[in-house]
């Protein structure tokens, strides 16, 4: 048997014996490269740098970043969007329940306050309780949950029964039973607020990291630091945790949404801020008893807090999408 | 391409083909627009015969099968040519028609048989559910003697198991079952035993190869490995960047290599016949000065063993029920010494104990009884402080090169990272010290600003190369270094290792399932087997003359052993 020594024409040899063709693609078709060459033609990209680009380009993501920006803007500055100011301006009680008028485009409360006006500036307390408390629950639940998962052993069975004795408290009951404390009643302000919350918020996180911590502490790259020298504690810091970060992010932009809606149903129930605290809380509350003869002053503060607390669980949705490649749709 | 398609239907075997696949393209559908995986390709299979595709990973190989079974992902589609199923053109059949052939027509046994059977449904209710599907009795009987068919012993006791209860070359007979049961006229095997030990995917395929002349099953084999694809199949098909590069007659393909890529292949491909690496001695022959520099300065103040494992032991306690546990012993009474500036190989299959042995040489596992000494000092009574600078000496590289990178962190940060961790120089003379690691392990200086997730696998073991290089150690441990590369890459890499041996003066130990890799790397073998050493030997003598049975049989597994040919003279 001969080989074929014109190799890109097989089918030109007619004559041969074989029984099985011996076909040879055409070297020019199918040009042959480096083995393994590195692509250097697109700029490098780290895996946040994929994230955000992704991010970039999906609707739930710029709608939601869109909404939080405004009531950053709003809490921040109220005064910007009221010319109003309800803390100094005495409500008038001649305008009680009344309807929208010029330079009050959303009516009057029964107490003759500005509606639009009190929900602009009710925006800071509440946004301030929800963005300190995933603070400071953050702070809480990551060490916990990462000193429980990445050292195990007997340290993980503690942390995890005393995660669970809080996790079985639901967050307002157990709210509701610590502002009965003498302190906290004394001093009831946003600060308290976020101290009550954090108390028991925290499990959620702790139980998130330690579950992320607990995935990474095991890979290789965790084992090569430790043989390169890095000590125990280092490689938790330098490489466990900034691999574990996603879904911590994800659950913590999510439960920011769920604080506000813990601070607003805490003032509603008249334990959570003080009356003299404007909020959206205190202010449906004070709403509820004209229910009947004039909703509105009522429907105004609870679009609002819909649409933040949406806006943070969307932001949240859309950032799982961007940081687990799995989950993404193609 | 017609031609040749046209002179083998009229010049040779009488009859049509059983698949006919004709200037198939498939095109993929992703965020970054339509990808072409396959582009013109073409494949023939007779009735009754065997056909292997080989090519790399990203070749097009399993998704040309996977549209021949109509079962390619959601985002792809075939975008031009023809599939001819025993003359039918199923390209673009309707999922009717396809699901009426799948089982029935055409067969397929999946690649990896961990994760291939539901875990919640016992063995014998998934191959009911095959014969069912496609209107067979399928009563216990039945499920029973297609399983005893597929080699399981006590089919009908193993029938009422569930997956885990069943060891991987289990399971892949469980899924050949499966593919096999309802005597399809093609069977699709994706390779069948890749996720296996070479004695047991000898087994399977001595098995499948009974089964399906029996049956005068054609099948249709996926592989990346060259020589189980020269030795199994009648004609192979080599894939190349999507496209058919060369299709023939296996023995001549693999003696007469004619596209350029398969004659890379073929060279490349590690076998029993292939030798030593030889860059080691070649240059040390060459130049002297590079022999004296290194060796005088290593001989007159250090031993020249540089590592001694004396009689290791490693007994792991499993837990059986509450406060209670039983021994397990995964390393038992392991000896033997490694020479400077040599490779030693732990040959083994999975379970053998070799990682374990590794681990205890890297200091990250105590052992239960035994002593580690590294230059003269036991390597167990070492302080804090002193295993600081024991890690310098010693470096690992690891088996997974998408698991043993930081994702988080640059190819900079990740080769500077020892470095910084050992307080070495200041961040300019760290950055030269990282372009000169970069260039030793070949890649280009730019891929520092990269990060692993822009990097091929092999790439990625180069940088986990330039990493474990960083701090200058004497010693580095490959745990299974290669076993995830392409044949190609691997052959790069293996070379690129010996290189740098013989550059720098390194001693390996090298971990690995791959025997061919050893005959390529090593100077000594120590064969493992359950936790002991059954041989040890400097590599030609373990080869040629094996003395244990368990080493006899590791050597005739090896898929096309006899078959391949020793690479042309370097």
């Amino acid at each position: 048997m001969t080989p074929d020594n014109n190799p890109n024409r097989p089918g030109e040899t007619p004559g041969t014996t074989r029984s099985l063709e011996h076909f040879v693609a055409e070297v020019a078709e199918t040009p042959l490269q480096a083995v393994d060459q590195v692509k250097e033609e697109s700029a490098p990209l780290s895996l946040w740098g994929e994230a955000w680009k992704n991010l970039r380009k999906q609707p739930l993501f710029l709608i939601s970043a869109f909404l939080i920006l405004v009531v950053a803007l709003v809490s921040l500055f109220p005064g910007l969007f009221s010319p109003i100011n309800p803390a100094t301006e005495a409500c008038q009680l001649s305008s009680s329940n009344g309807p929208a008028t010029a330079g009050h485009p959303l009516g009057f409360t029964k107490q003759g306050c500005d509606v639009y006006a009190r929900m602009i500036f009710g925006a800071q307390a509440s946004v301030t309780v929800g963005l300190f408390t995933t603070l400071g629950v953050l702070l809480i639940g990551g060490i916990v949950g990462s000193i429980a998962g990445y050292y195990g052993g007997w340290i993980d069975a503690v942390l995890a029964r005393i995660n669970d004795i809080f996790f079985a408290l639901p967050l307002i009951l157990g709210a509701i039973v610590l502002i009965q404390v003498p302190y906290f009643r004394a001093n009831r302000n946003p600060w308290t607020l976020v101290v009550i919350l954090v108390v028991f918020g925290w499990p959620q996180i702790a139980r998130i990291t330690r579950g992320a911590v607990i995935e990474v502490r095991n890979a290789d790259f965790v084992t090569a630091a430790r043989s390169l020298g890095v000590s125990k504690f280092s490689a938790l810091v330098r490489h466990v945790l900034p691999n574990s970060l996603a879904p911590i992010i994800v659950v913590a932009t999510i439960s920011l949404g769920t604080f506000i809606v813990a601070e607003a149903t805490l003032s509603f129930l008249g334990i959570g801020l003080p009356p003299s605290v404007m909020s959206w809380g205190n202010d449906i509350q004070a709403a509820q008893s004209s229910l009947r003869s004039n909703p509105l002053p009522l429907l105004y503060p609870a679009i609002a807090l819909s649409i933040t607390v949406l806006s943070f669980i969307m932001l949240g949705d859309a950032l799982r999408d961007a940081l687990d490649p799995k989950a993404r749709k193609r | 391409m017609n031609e040749s398609i046209d002179i083998r239907e009229t010049g040779s075997r009488t009859g049509r083909p059983l698949l006919e696949i004709k200037d198939l393209a498939i095109t993929f559908a992703t965020s970054n627009g339509d990808v072409n995986a396959v582009r013109n390709a073409h494949l023939t299979i007779m009735p009754g015969e065997t056909v292997a595709i080989v090519g790399e990973s990203g070749s097009g190989k399993s998704t040309t099968a996977l549209a021949a079974i109509g079962l390619l992902p959601g985002n792809g589609r075939v975008s031009a040519g023809q599939i001819f199923f025993d003359g039918e053109d199923i390209a673009h059949a309707s999922e009717k028609r396809m699901i009426e052939l799948r089982g029935n027509s055409i067969g397929m046994v999946p690649q990896d048989p961990m994760s291939n059977l539901n875990p919640v449904w016992r063995i014998g209710y998934q191959v009911k559910e095959t014969l069912k599907a496609n209107g067979l009795p399928s009563g216990p009987e039945d499920v029973a003697k297609v399983l005893t068919e597929a080699g399981l012993p006590d089919a009908a006791r193993r029938a009422k198991q569930y997956p885990h209860e069943f060891s991987g070359g289990m399971r892949q007979r469980a899924l050949i079952a499966i593919g096999l049961s309802c005597q399809p006229r093609l069977l699709i095997a994706d390779e069948p035993t890749s996720a296996l030990d070479v004695t047991v995917q000898r087994q399977i395929l001595d098995h499948l190869d009974k089964m399906t002349s029996e049956l005068g099953t054609a099948v249709l084999l996926i592989t990346h490995d060259l020589g189980l694809a020269a030795e199994r199949a009648d004609k192979v098909v080599v894939m190349y960047r999507g496209q058919v590069v060369e299709a023939g007659p296996s023995l001549e393909l693999l003696r007469n290599p004619q596209h350029p890529y398969t004659k890379r292949l073929v060279n490349s491909a590690p076998s029993l016949a292939s030798r030593r690496i030889q860059v080691a001695k070649d240059r040390g022959l060459e130049s002297s000065d590079l022999l004296t520099s290194d060796d005088v300065v290593v001989e007159k103040s250090k031993p020249a063993e540089v590592l001694q494992i004396e009689n290791l032991s490693k007994v792991f306690k499993l837990r059986s029920g509450f406060a209670r546990s039983t021994d397990f012993t995964a390393v038992d009474d392991v000896s033997f010494s490694i020479k400077r500036g040599t490779t030693t190989a732990i040959v083994g299959e999975s379970g053998s104990g070799k990682s374990t042995v590794a681990q205890m040489v890297l200091n990250l596992l105590k052992p239960t009884s035994g002593r580690i000494v590294f230059d003269g000092v036991d390597t167990s009574t070492l302080n804090t402080k002193d295993i600081f600078k024991f890690r310098r000496r010693v470096q690992p590289i690891f088996q997974d090169p998408y698991g043993s990178l930081d994702p988080m962190y640059s190819i900079f940060r990740t080769i500077e990272e020892p470095l910084r961790v050992h307080k070495i120089g200041d961040a300019a003379s760290r950055e030269k010290k990282v372009r000169e690691l970069l260039d030793q392990v070949s890649l280009p200086q730019s891929t520092m600003k990269r990060y692993p997730n822009e990097l091929s696998g092999g790439q990625r073991q180069r940088v986990a190369i330039a990493r474990a290089l960083a701090l200058d150690p004497e010693v580095i441990i490959c745990d299974e270094a290669v076993s995830a590369l392409d044949v190609l890459v691997q052959a790069q890499v293996l070379n690129l290792l010996a290189e740098l041996q013989s550059r720098l003066g390194l001693t390996y130990l090298f971990i690995t399932h791959d025997l061919a890799v050893v005959r390529q790397i090593a100077d000594h073998v120590c064969v493992m087997e359950k936790g002991k050493l059954v041989e040890t030997g400097t590599t030609d003598d373990v080869f040629d003359s094996p003395q244990r049975d368990y080493t006899k049989a590791l050597l005739n597994a090896i898929p096309g052993a006899t078959l391949m040919l020793p690479p042309e003279v370097a």
